[in-house]
């Protein structure tokens, strides 16, 4: 018996809709043999893991916390690998979004207005469009591979953050810890009541509403407008792209600016959140993490919102696997991994179907 | 041994499409065999099932009267098999005999195999220096490199898929004599081909496939071009209608000393290209592949840039400089050879392809950067209607449509919208008979209605129906463009094989 895969006609939509079930599901009996193999009971293990996180208030406004980064810079690398445009360096511009919003409150800590919260903001978009910038600019220029050049700028920015905060911008008054001065009012996100009290209660803070406004935005662009249109084509078809009068330059600009906006605008939301301030460790691989989320949630706007969630679960579910069963909570990136494995390999069942073939095929001259 | 290969209830299904239904056909030893068919009839996956290339659903293979299973093309070639492709396998960075050292089995000494293959060749009449790389060489030289290949492996039987499509035709007939030396010495030749008069020059026998069945095993010396065709196609094939009438307006594309640099170690340079094409005009520019035709399309379409505004002029303005839509939106259109993945994205339905290349001319189309689905849905109904766009649903994938009915689809598009400048690279090329017809008639009545249109395509037949005036381009040079009425194929053939060749004979002729 053979196992073959057969080439479809058309893409199948309903396996681009299950291929990530089926990859989830995937996923959590891989996870399961893996704790079982731990010595552990996998039932007990994926339900601390993956149910656990949903069952306090507290609990699910940190999903929403832990979701609001990864929707926000997963949405944008969605369109951007839609479009053929790999930014593998969201982290890295995440970080340059953060420490250039965090500039304000360093030399300005006297500076309280509503413009602070709406300049600190926009300098981390600015941060994250400029560092974006550097691998659409070498990739246009010099026609460097903008997945190198992308993701080793993030070990760059990571280092210069590291010594500005054990540098010039450490806090005077914070017995040399590497981080700046703690922010405060309006150099904080405002929070918002989501549910009340009565049930909850669950707060979540403005980057949530940017988050959905982004998402929200980026569907539309994709679904009705011209440029979503172009964006398709470039990722599917590069010379039809060029056929139809698109610049291909003028796309890898496009993309880089937008998810490099959209990760720096993630960066200086948390550190004007959860953070408070700026130190070395800001994300925890948040910009890493959004691939999964841009390809769990079909390169889609909406998908990645979607996707934020179960990848937000994956990250509780670390640290109270780590509470609960005393593994590392890096288990979590284990989890991450396989997910995405299994997606990728899915997605072959999208243009592809499975088929089993009795026979197998004799070697040559058989009999007469 | 009466049969050298046998096919028996030969039947291979892809997916839910029968592509072969029971097939059965013989082959004797030293029989130049042509197998008959129009595109997507079969033709290539029965050879390929005869290479080992592919495994046939059912039915059985006799080699020699033995029942075999061919596993790979690495079998085939153990029995004897060889196959020489339309699209060659040859590095071109590599010289003649290291192309051929690597497709020889086992160690070898490159020296011996440089003398073989300089015998060989001498012996089969395809002159061929082992020492050239293969970048600096024609197409008909690259096929000899394959078919002298196949012959180091001295085969029983020899496959050739369309071969004469690439070469010119003083090529084909020096490839003719080897093929009749090589059926004189006992070798099975297997022959694709959709050529008639090819079939009916060379061949022994003829077996005729029309959607994957064998409807026909003849003898081509009795049988006419015509009646050739009938069984090929199932009916009578539509003759393109042109009223001759030399009705010339004015020029409407223009090329000035047209200069564009090769953009690729294997590109072609353009150098001097010159045409005026005028309404009312169908001029078609015929030439051998790769010798700077899809450079050409990509120069006049804007897809690549020029140096200067006033090379290429539509309806007089200068329009060098401007891209695709620019041109699109003074009334040209085009239509690339490549269908899916250049002239439409294959995984976008027809209506996404009508945005495609209509987004900036159609002001339904687009308005305030959205897109209208309703009004490329219009667009893309109108199409199917008026060209006979025929598939299996109301708005499919690009790429679920069959070559010829995409064909129709991607050239009703552009005609839709009654360009007044049309170029059009290979408008059948992997088309079959009915569907070429129909795009053969609407470029001609397009023509008629006052529109200049130009043409480039590798198949003469197809300039002489439909062309008024033919220039020919041979590595990146254009001739002047003759009237139709006054080459002959053989002329073309001298054009084909380049300026400077024809000055040499005329030189030698001298001396």
């Amino acid at each position: 018996m053979r196992l073959v895969l057969e080439k479809r006609a058309e893409a199948s939509t309903r396996m681009a809709y299950l291929s990530p079930i089926i990859a989830i599901a995937l996923t959590l009996i891989t996870g399961g043999i893996i704790f079982a193999l731990r010595g552990l009971n996998p039932f007990t293990a994926l339900y601390v893991f993956f149910v656990e996180p949903l069952t306090t208030s507290w609990s699910i406004e940190q999903l929403i916390v832990k979701a609001t980064p990864l929707a926000m810079i997963g949405a944008g690398l969605a369109v951007s690998c839609l479009a053929n445009v790999w930014n593998i360096g969201a982290e890295g511009q995440l970080t340059a979004g953060a420490i250039l919003g965090s500039a304000i409150p360093v030399f300005f800590p006297d500076f309280q207005s509503p413009m602070t919260l709406v300049l600190m903001l926009s300098l981390g978009v600015i941060g994250g469009m400029a560092y974006g910038a550097i691998p659409a600019f070498l990739k246009n220029r010099f026609g460097t591979n903008e997945i190198l050049t992308s993701l080793m700028l993030v070990y760059v920015i990571q280092l210069v953050l590291d010594w500005l905060v054990r540098g010039p911008w450490r806090d005077p008054k914070g017995y040399n810890f590497p981080k700046t001065i703690a922010f405060s009012d309006w150099q904080m996100l405002p929070q918002f009541k989501l549910i009340p009290d009565s049930i909850g209660p669950i707060y979540i803070n403005l980057g949530a509403i940017f988050a959905v406004i982004a998402v929200i935005a980026l569907a539309f662009m994709m679904g009705r407008t011209l440029k979503g249109f172009e964006l398709r084509v470039q990722g599917v078809a590069p010379r039809a792209g060029r056929f139809a009068g698109f610049s291909r330059e003028r796309t890898v600009w496009f993309c880089f600016l937008l998810s490099g906006g959209l990760a720096g605008l993630a960066g200086i939301c948390e550190v004007m959140s959860t953070v408070g301030q700026l130190q070395p460790g800001i994300s925890p691989g948040y910009g890493f993490t959004a691939i999964i989320v841009a390809f769990l949630g079909r390169l889609n706007p909406v998908g990645a919102l979607l996707a934020a969630f179960a990848l937000a679960i994956s990250y509780l579910g670390g640290e109270s696997a780590q509470v609960a069963l005393g593994i590392s909570d890096k288990t979590a990136r284990v989890f991450q991994g396989i997910l995405l494995f299994y997606i990728l390999a899915c997605d072959s069942l999208i243009l592809y179907r499975l088929k089993f073939l009795r026979s197998t095929p004799k070697l040559a001259e058989g009999g007469a | 041994m009466e049969y050298l290969l046998e096919a028996l209830h030969v039947i291979k299904v892809f997916g839910t499409l029968k592509v072969n239904d029971d097939v059965t056909l013989k082959v004797k030893p030293g029989e130049i065999h042509a197998f008959l068919g129009e595109n997507g009839a079969g033709k290539s996956t029965l050879v390929k099932m005869i290479y080992g290339a592919l495994q046939p659903t059912s039915g059985e293979f006799r080699w020699m009267g033995k029942s075999v299973t061919i596993p790979s093309p690495a079998a085939a070639r153990k029995l004897g098999i060889g196959m020489v492709f339309q699209h060659f396998s040859l590095f071109d960075a590599l010289t003649v005999a290291e192309n051929i050292a690597l497709a020889m089995p086992g160690a070898f000494d490159m020296k011996k195999l440089s003398e073989r293959i300089t015998r060989v060749s001498r012996d089969y009449g395809l002159p061929l220096q082992p020492t050239a790389v293969v970048a600096d060489l024609s197409v008909g030289e690259r096929q000899r490199i394959e078919i002298v290949r196949c012959l180091l492996q001295e085969p029983k039987l020899l496959i050739m898929d369309e071969p004469t499509a690439v070469l010119t035709p003083q090529e084909a007939d020096q490839l003719f004599v080897t093929l009749a030396r090589l059926a004189g010495e006992g070798c099975a030749v297997i022959y694709i081909s959709h050529r008639l008069e090819e079939v009916k020059r060379l061949c022994h026998n003829v077996t005729i496939l029309r959607h994957g069945k064998v409807v026909a095993n003849v003898d081509p010396a009795k049988e006419t071009a015509a009646s050739l065709a009938r069984l090929m196609v199932g009916g009578d094939i539509h003759v393109v209608k042109s009223a001759r009438e030399d009705q010339r307006g004015a020029t409407r594309l223009k090329l000035d000393h047209l200069k564009l640099p090769a953009d690729g170690p294997f590109s072609v340079e353009l150098k001097n290209v010159s045409l005026e094409v005028k309404a009312g005009e169908v001029v078609a520019v015929a030439g051998v592949a790769g010798n700077g035709q899809s450079e050409l399309f990509d120069a006049v379409s804007g897809e690549r840039s020029l140096a200067s505004a006033a090379m290429l002029a539509i309806d007089g303005r200068p329009m060098g400089h401007d891209g695709v839509n620019a041109r699109r939106n003074v009334g040209a259109a085009f239509v690339p050879e490549e269908r899916l993945g250049h002239g439409a994205v294959p995984g976008f339905t027809l209506s996404q392809n009508v945005v495609l290349t209509r987004h900036s001319s159609d002001e339904a189309l687009v308005k305030s950067g959205m897109v209208s689905s309703g009004g490329a849905a219009g667009v893309s109904q109108r199409v199917i209607k008026d060209f006979d766009v025929r598939k299996g649903k109301p708005d499919p994938e690009a790429r679920s449509l069959s070559g010829g009915n995409l064909q129709k689809f991607v050239v009703g598009r552009e005609l839709d919208r009654k360009p007044g400048v049309l170029v059009i690279n290979q408008p059948t090329w992997g088309v079959d008979a009915g569907a070429a017809a129909t795009v053969r008639q609407a470029i001609v009545d397009l023509a008629r209605q006052g529109s200049a249109v130009l043409v480039i395509s590798q198949d003469l037949d197809e300039i002489f129906e439909i062309a008024d005036r033919i220039a020919v381009i041979s590595r990146g040079e254009l001739s002047e463009a003759y009237p139709a009425s006054d080459l002959s194929s053989e002329k073309i053939g001298l054009l084909m094989a380049g300026a400077h060749e024809l000055k040499e004979t005329l030189h030698a002729a001298r001396a």
